[in-house]
């Protein structure tokens, strides 16, 4: 009882106290605020900054009195000594060595972070991830030269005379391989991210490893998949150095992967290293195909994030 | 000669790397009837559950030495494959698991996996209707099954257990994060799937376990930090007149 009305006085005594429920001005948080503000407007700002000035150049060579539109998007030879602008001679390039690099990379890279995140033991983790991200640490250039003394030569035993020395084929692989790691470690994460309450529920059913490794654990973490796909894709079409070195320095239509085709960036690689004259039409058509790039990167990642969507089971 | 036993427990221990957590456990479940087990926490009532569908396999350097029996097999035995076991045994767990899926996709994918050729539609009316839920889902079978409330998420975890038709059903604390009403619920369907399932439920609740099961095991660690079933019986003769003083302490709610 004695207890009980100690406890009523405390409580009264605390209703008394003027409580201070004003705003306060905080320093620190609004520093950091604008910070943060700045940071994240910079990245935009700059982005800003690349478009205009890449649509600034590319205007002046639409508007060039030899160029039109059709020309541009409607024939596929690219020459602009002769007043040949067909793009589609550098994008056709460019989707091919991107599509041969996903197709690599993206099957590889989904098994061996499935492995990593649900079969590797930790002893075997620890083996893999630091060789994996040696991979990723390779520099362009040596994939080049590895695809063009390595990989070529050994398609050549396949495909004999049948594979030009410089060709998208090559290229295209050993992108594959530069991007695997990518795929592989961002994937990875994304699979060990998903609940392990998830995986027991599944194996709970009598669920195999396998079966609920791809049927519960893999669409759970698509979302995260599908961003490292996206960056995977960026990466293959903005890739230069590998294809510079090794799928050959000419603008080519053709789908055939043996063949020799300059890509959008491998063009704008060679171009750019010439000693160009700032009002020629060759100078402002790098910014041209630079715009195509762009809007390429644009269009494959709006339909992998179209892709992701549909596909994703979100968990909470 | 049929046993009126699921399952039975031989000298089981069950130990993660060096640390025995369970000690010496010898207990014989009863068919078609809802055994609960109890206990401070700590005490080892999940690792006991949990060894019987063999979920301990998944924590790295957990172990188990004794018998588990299944109709005279030792679940532990090397010829054993730990999938089937948990497809004979299926568990539901503490928090709602579903999995990101629709809700008719929640039921029929245990059941694919586990071979079912029968029709799916009727598989799934049935087991949410066992799982008292159909009412509740049946126009918003494609939803996504986070669309629903947490007693809602459980049931439906109970109803896609029963629709692989196991023998055994484990509840690792159903309802302890849902709310009272929920809690009932899930209690009264476990009235319900008793007359086709033995159902083995932990609990800290002493009324749920008094309320809700037949038979009631108690736990306790001993001085070296060792889970044991010190005292298994009636679950009325548990909560009224227990042979064991810490039983009696533990129940009546003077422990520790
Ligand atoms: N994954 C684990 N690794 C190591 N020790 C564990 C693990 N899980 C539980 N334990 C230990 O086993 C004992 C029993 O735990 P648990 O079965 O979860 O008890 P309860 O469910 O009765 O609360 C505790 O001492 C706990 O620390
Ligand atoms: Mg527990």
């Amino acid at each position: 009882m004695k207890e009980e009305t100690l406890k009523l006085k405390a409580v009264e005594a605390k209703s008394f106290r003027q409580f201070d429920l004003k705003k306060k001005f905080r320093i620190s948080e609004s520093v950091i605020q604008a910070l943060l503000f700045l940071a994240g407007i910079l990245s935009v700002f700059t982005t800003i900054a690349i478009v205009y000035e890449l649509g600034k150049e590319a205007l002046l060579f639409f508007t060039n009195p030899d160029v039109t539109l059709f020309k541009f998007l409607g024939t596929t030879k690219w020459q602009p000594g002769i007043g040949q602008y067909g793009i589609w001679a550098l994008v056709s390039a460019t989707l091919l060595t991107s599509v041969i690099a996903m197709l690599i990379s993206i099957p590889l890279g989904l098994a061996s972070a499935i492995y990593l995140s649900e079969y590797a033991s930790y002893r075997m983790r620890s083996i893999l991830k630091p060789i994996l991200e040696i991979l990723a640490g390779i520099p362009t250039v040596v994939y080049g030269y590895f695809a063009l003394l390595f990989v070529t030569p050994i398609l050549k035993t396949f495909f004999g005379d049948y594979i030009q020395v410089y060709n998208m084929l090559s290229a295209g692989l050993v992108m594959g391989i530069m991007i695997l790691p990518l795929i592989s470690s961002m994937s990875e994460d994304a699979l060990s991210a998903v609940p392990r309450a998830l995986r027991e529920g599944a194996y709970a059913m009598g669920a195999t490893k396998l079966e609920t490794s791809i049927q519960i654990v893999l669409p759970a973490a698509l979302s995260g998949i599908g961003a490292a796909v996206i960056i995977g894709v960026s990466r293959a079409v903005g890739e230069t150095m590998i294809v510079a070195v090794a799928s050959g320095s000419g603008p080519n239509f053709s789908f055939n992967p043996l063949e020799a085709a300059e890509t959008m960036t491998g063009h704008i690689a060679r171009i750019s290293g010439g000693d160009l004259s700032y009002n020629s039409i060759d100078y402002t058509s790098l910014f041209a195909i630079a715009l195509m790039l762009f809007l390429v990167t644009l269009v494959l990642n709006l339909i992998s994030q179209w892709v992701v969507n549909r596909f994703r089971e979100q968990y909470e | 000669m049929e046993n009126h036993y699921a399952i039975e427990t031989n000298e089981l221990s069950i130990h993660y790397g060096n640390f025995t957590a369970v000690k010496d456990v010898s207990m014989k479940v009863e068919r078609q009837k809802i055994t609960a087990i109890i206990g401070p926490s700590g005490c080892g009532k999940s690792t006991l559950l949990r060894a019987f569908n063999r979920m301990n396999d998944f924590v790295p350097g957990c172990h188990a030495s004794g018998e588990l029996l299944l109709q005279g097999q030792n679940l532990y035995g090397k010829e054993i494959d730990p999938v089937e076991v948990r497809r004979k045994i299926g568990m539901v767990f503490q928090k709602p698991n579903p999995f990101p899926k629709s809700i008719y996709e929640n039921i029929a994918w245990g059941a694919r996996i586990n071979g079912f050729k029968g029709k799916m539609d009727e598989l799934v009316e049935q087991s949410l209707r066992s799982a008292a839920l159909w009412d509740e889902v049946k126009d918003k079978l494609q939803e996504s099954a986070y669309a629903l409330s947490g007693g809602q998420q459980q049931r439906l975890c109970i109803a896609r257990t029963i629709a692989i038709q196991p023998e055994i059903i484990l509840m690792d604390e159903p309802a302890s994060a849902l709310d009272p009403i929920s809690t009932l619920r899930i209690e009264e369907l476990m009235q319900e799937l008793k007359k086709n399932y033995t159902i083995i439920i932990v609990t800290h609740n002493m009324q749920q376990a008094a309320r809700a099961s037949d038979y009631t095991a108690m736990m306790m660690i001993d001085e070296r930090r060792a889970g044991g079933v010190i005292e298994f019986d009636g679950t009325t003769r548990i909560f009224t007149n227990p042979k064991d003083k810490r039983t009696e302490d533990y129940v009546t709610g003077r422990f520790g």
